[in-house]
């Protein structure tokens, strides 16, 4: 194989870099790591997601539970005990809505435990009020002891609690994913130093030539990092490109849990949420850094036997 | 230039220290030639390598360049070591660069601009008649090429200091007289120039002052 005469000094493999460390383990390795990491960013984004819409949606909502609606209110001017607790949860701070649901939604609720003859039973249904507050944080107990003050047996039941312990599972998940990307970035620096190591033992020879001829070590540092970040970003391009299609199949299984219920399945790249795209984006050039830097490290420290 | 005090020079650690070195003190001064002659295992190749800031004194002082090695930081050597040129015996050519490319290394590291290096490394293989070979890899190359390499690699950065291990060793008399005159004609553009060797016969034939070492130590500095 005939090689073009070097006259280009960027371009010169003074080191014999180009065999040492070759072109065919250490991206392979790299890439195999940058798949996993994409895997994890996918996690952490999904469990990001599903945080963020449950703290939007249910946890920020009451049902409010009125029996016997129909009769007065204790205080008869309010009209009935249903009129009353609507009135008094429309004037509380932090409700941005509160509706009563129709007596066709509320049998419907109901069909799944009373079945089809739900709509002629004759128990007496209780009204139901589906709540939507402004924040999570509003004095839940508060609200429950006005509202049972003005029609008695009045109940608040809140999806806060089960929802805040949910979400607490979800970030305990998108913890792990973060650190599953720790473990992998250590892995990853260690491919790397060993690459590195090996490829000073193989060019010693070469190093101690350079190193007597005047070559600082930065000199010596910046040719092994030029490889080894290429080599790295290479590996890491090709292990987010490789988890491309388990990522966005991932997201577009999880799409109907976290967007509007109304909207259209998205198409198979679309689904990938914004935050998600950048992380692949950006993982090349994560593994690229950690390329860079441990070769920098290893370098330095094994140049320090040489006076 | 030079200047050693009581210099001495140890290998390993512990049980398995070996002395190489032991109480040398001379000095060369500025522009000066000196032989460095003495049997085998005499301690030529550690003078040289003392000399050559890839090791350093561990007894005793060495200056060079007015620079005292053992206590210069050793982020300010490669500066000193790029004002050195050294020929091996073995040559220590890179065996996967050109000629070209090989005389052009200690340009490079200097970071002199591209240009520059062209025409410094041209001019320096036509010196040594190498011309033509530029483009060949080492081992395309005969022994006296090779060595002529060496040596243009050794003084193409127009060293102040110029040191020779053995470096007639591979070659026939012939060239070995041609790479004195090389040496020689360095020295008379300034250079300070110590040549160690074996050859009793190339000594006769360029007298000049000489520093014999026996067994580590310095015998005579006549």
């Amino acid at each position: 194989m005939s090689k073009a005469p070097s006259l280009r000094s960027s371009r010169l493999d003074d080191l014999g870099l180009r065999r040492a460390l070759g072109d065919g383990m250490l991206p392979l390795l790299v890439a195999a790591m940058a798949f996993l990491a994409a895997l994890a960013l996918a996690g952490s984004a999904g469990a990001a997601a599903l945080v963020r819409h449950w703290q939007q949606g249910a946890a920020t909502t009451l049902t409010v539970q009125v029996p016997t609606p129909l009769l007065a209110a204790t205080n008869a001017a309010a009209g009935t005990r249903l009129e009353a607790v609507l009135a008094l949860l429309h004037a509380s701070p932090g409700v941005t809505a509160a509706r009563a649901l129709s007596e066709q939604e509320l049998r419907a609720l109901l069909r799944p435990w009373l079945g089809e003859g739900a709509a002629a039973s004759p128990l007496p249904l209780p009204a139901v009020i589906a709540v939507r507050l402004a924040t999570d944080a509003a004095d839940l107990a508060d609200l429950q002891s006005r509202l049972a003050a003005l029609a008695p047996g009045t109940l608040v039941e809140s999806h806060g609690a089960w929802v805040h312990r949910l979400a607490l599972l979800a970030r305990s998940l998108q913890a792990c994913a973060w650190l599953a990307l720790a473990v992998v970035a250590a892995v990853a620096a260690a491919v790397v130093a060993v690459a590195t190591r090996a490829g000073l033992a193989a060019r010693r020879d070469a190093i101690e030539i350079v190193h007597g001829l005047g070559a600082a070590d930065t000199y010596i540092a910046a040719r092994f990092a030029a490889r080894t970040t290429r080599l790295a970003a290479l590996g890491g391009l090709v292990g987010s490109l490789a988890a491309l299609p388990a990522v966005a199949g991932l997201a577009m299984l999880a799409t109907p849990f976290v967007a509007a219920p109304a909207a259209p399945p998205p198409t198979f790249l679309a689904a990938l949420p914004g935050e998600l795209v950048l992380g692949l984006t950006a993982l090349p050039l994560f593994a690229a850094a950690i390329g860079f830097v441990t070769a920098q490290t290893t370098v330095r420290l094994w140049l320090r036997r040489l006076p | 230039m030079i200047r050693l005090d009581g210099v001495g020079l140890t290998y390993g650690s512990g049980k398995t220290v070996t002395e190489a070195l032991r109480g040398l003190s001379f000095s060369v001064p500025e522009g000066g030639f000196r032989w460095l002659l003495g049997p085998s295992g005499a301690g030529k190749t550690s003078l040289l390598r003392l000399l050559q800031l890839a090791a350093r004194p561990t007894a005793g002082r060495l200056s060079v360049f007015e620079a005292d090695i053992g206590r210069t930081p050793r982020a300010a050597l490669p500066l000193l070591r790029r004002r050195i040129g050294m020929v091996f015996q073995d040559f220590r050519l890179l065996a996967h660069l050109s000629a070209f490319d090989n005389v052009a290394l200690p340009l490079r590291i200097a970071g002199r601009p591209e240009g520059q290096v062209r025409a410094d490394v041209t001019e320096m293989l036509r010196w040594v008649g190498l011309s033509r070979r530029s483009d060949a890899r080492p081992a395309e190359l005969s022994g006296g090429e090779q060595q002529r390499a060496a040596i243009a690699r050794a003084v193409v950065c127009r060293p102040g200091l110029l040191l020779a291990d053995e470096p007639t060793g591979n070659l026939d008399d012939t060239q070995a007289e041609r790479l004195m005159l090389l040496l020689k004609e360095m020295n008379r553009l300034g250079a300070t120039v110590l040549v160690a060797t074996h050859n009793a016969a190339l000594v006769a034939r360029h007298p000049a002052r000489a520093l014999r070492l026996d067994r580590g130590r310095l015998v005579a500095d006549e």
